[in-house]
């Protein structure tokens, strides 16, 4: 069986939700006030938005994930390659799961 | 952010630029999208059902999360509750295609509202730090954002069609990509100690909200707490 007309139905609606609301968010800023508080709140937005991200994820973590974390943050403002900080990231996880028995 | 981004020297440049940017951080796409592969099969979804819905969906929290409520009998798919799931995970969306505008002319329309359809967590976060440091362009977001897309669509089919075959990510430790590379992306938006403050609310609101209700509530929360806070605090030292 390749598919239904429900799956079809449900597909399709779940698209159109998700692309309407990205598409909201810029027709919607485009209508704020480029100065003042508006402005300023758009330009907090992004910090905002990743420390939302990441903050839960790290407090429920385990020990495994706080040292890999760690190791993140350090080879990242040292060296400002992305990439090796994730590298390391990762890395790390895996060695302290292991060592720790996680 | 009333800058008006430079105009970008060559769409194809930037499209590509913008994807190699991308390469890093699209590996944690990689792994939600094999894991997401696998589970989708698990869940009584054809190889077509999972093209359609990592093709035109194209958002994975909301594509785990429709998993959950799938039924492998048709009658029985609840359809009204896949697509309010669907609105309300991705309503933080919002958000960030609204911090996009500076990208953009003043007079913007449904064209480039029709490239929000590109925009992912990745390519958006890696667009709005190459906006801090006075660059990022349409062409930089819509080359991660491709990147993105093919990864997906890849890493989902591959999933479906290899099964159980493939290891649990997190075995590996790829699971922790995602952390990762928001920690490191957050870490490079750091401007100044103004930005502390809406930084610390954020955090504080969402793992606050993380434990309160499901889903990814918080990160709309957090978002919209932190900036706020991080707005008033701005009003507030200018008053001063």
């Amino acid at each position: 069986m390749w598919t239904s007309p429900e799956a079809l139905y449900a597909i399709a609606g779940m698209a159109l939700v998700s692309f309407a609301v990205k598409a909201a968010g810029l027709l919607l800023a485009n209508r704020l006030p480029r100065h003042g508080f508006a402005a300023a709140w758009l330009s907090h937005i992004p910090g905002a938005v990743l420390a939302a991200l990441v903050a839960p994820a790290l407090v429920t973590g385990s020990l495994a994930e706080i040292i890999a974390a760690a190791a993140t943050a350090l080879v990242y403002l040292a060296s400002r390659n992305l990439f090796a900080a994730m590298a390391c990231g990762v890395f790390c996880v895996y060695l302290a799961r292991l060592a720790l028995g996680a | 952010m009333s800058r008006i981004a430079p105009p970008s020297p060559r769409f194809a440049d930037q499209f590509y630029a913008g994807a190699r940017a991308c390469l890093p951080v699209v590996i944690s796409v990689a792994a939600y999208g094999l894991v997401w592969g696998v589970l989708a099969r698990g869940a009584g979804l054809s190889l077509l059902e999972v093209m359609l819905m990592s093709g035109l969906v194209f958002a994975g929290a909301a594509q785990f999360v429709a998993l959950d409520l799938w039924t492998i009998t048709p009658a029985t798919l609840p359809i009204g509750p896949l697509i309010i799931a669907a609105l309300i995970i991705n309503l933080r969306y919002l958000l960030l295609t609204a911090t996009l505008r500076p990208l953009f002319k003043p007079d913007s329309g449904v064209k480039d509202a029709l490239k929000m359809a590109l925009v992912t967590d990745e390519n958006w976060a890696m667009t709005v730090l190459e906006m801090k440091r006075g660059r990022g362009s349409v062409g930089f977001l819509m080359g991660g954002g491709a990147l993105a897309y093919v990864c997906w669509m890849a890493t989902t089919m591959t999933g479906h069609i290899l099964g159980s075959v493939i290891d649990d990510p997190a075995r590996y430790g790829l699971d922790f990509a995602f952390t990762a590379t928001f920690l490191v992306l957050l870490l490079g938006m750091w401007k100044s100690r103004a930005d502390l403050l809406p930084w610390a609310v954020a955090a504080l609101s969402a793992i606050i909200a993380s434990r309160l209700v499901d889903g990814s509530w918080h990160i709309l929360i957090g978002g919209l707490v932190g900036s706020l806070a991080g707005a008033l605090a701005d009003k507030v030292r200018h008053v001063d």
